[in-house]
């Protein structure tokens, strides 16, 4: 299940949600992860663009996964801008062990900072900055960079 | 003609062009100023389905996508 909010993601009401959904469904270990916009550099929030797309299949294949050590993923995530001190992230994992999730949810989240199409930008005097140098290349970029 | 789209931080409107793979797109847009220093940063989706080969043959009505580095969370 992947969830996305315009603004922040209400944390509370979600994960008690999750919780709820999974609650006779026999699983022992349930790890959420959740990202929080820390006051640093001077923002006043940061920003999100996302496109859905390839989003919704990049976290399909890791549901498949998922499924394949008998744990469900869940993920919601923030679009547009989102204030300090609120949050724009959880991953959470569900599994009948704890050693599966914990993996997972490690695995998941570095992969999602390294492949996710989603873009951030830092809220700073009134303006929305691309924070490329916070950013990853996706595997495979520069495809279309003509040797020379 | 084959449609290409610009993602996230790129500023730029989406452009139509002839091109019988990935590799007359990537010819096109090297002589595009305004996408100095993106091509060798972006990714890159024939219709939403990552592809790493140049090669990739395209036909009228494929729309590709550059991804820009990402950063979500």
């Amino acid at each position: 299940m992947l969830e996305l909010f315009d603004g922040p993601v209400p944390v509370e009401e979600t994960l008690a949600r999750w919780y709820k959904e999974e609650a006779t469904s026999n699983y022992g270990a349930f790890i959420p992860f959740v990202g929080t916009i820390r006051d640093e550099d001077g923002i006043s929030g940061l920003s999100f663009d996302i496109y859905t797309p390839i989003l919704n299949s990049w976290f399909e294949a890791w549901q498949s996964k998922a499924k394949e050590s008998g744990a469900v993923l869940k993920m919601a995530h923030s679009r547009g801008d989102v204030p300090l001190h609120t949050s724009s992230y959880i991953a959470a994992v569900f599994s009948p062990k704890r050693r599966v999730a914990l993996e997972m949810i490690e695995e998941f989240v570095e992969d999602f900072k390294a492949s996710a199409p989603i873009w951030k930008y830092d809220l700073k005097d009134g303006k929305r900055i691309y924070a490329a140098e916070r950013s990853t290349k996706i595997k495979g970029s520069g495809l279309l960079k003509v040797k020379k | 003609m084959v449609t290409i789209e610009f993602l996230g931080p790129i500023q730029k409107e989406k452009i139509s062009l002839q091109a019988s793979s990935l590799n007359d797109v990537a010819v096109y847009l090297s002589a595009d100023e305004e996408l100095k220093g993106w091509l060798e940063s972006c990714a890159v989706a024939v219709n939403d389905t990552m592809v790493t080969d140049l090669n990739t043959a395209l036909k009228s009505g494929d729309r590709v996508s550059l991804l820009p580095p990402v950063c979500g969370g």
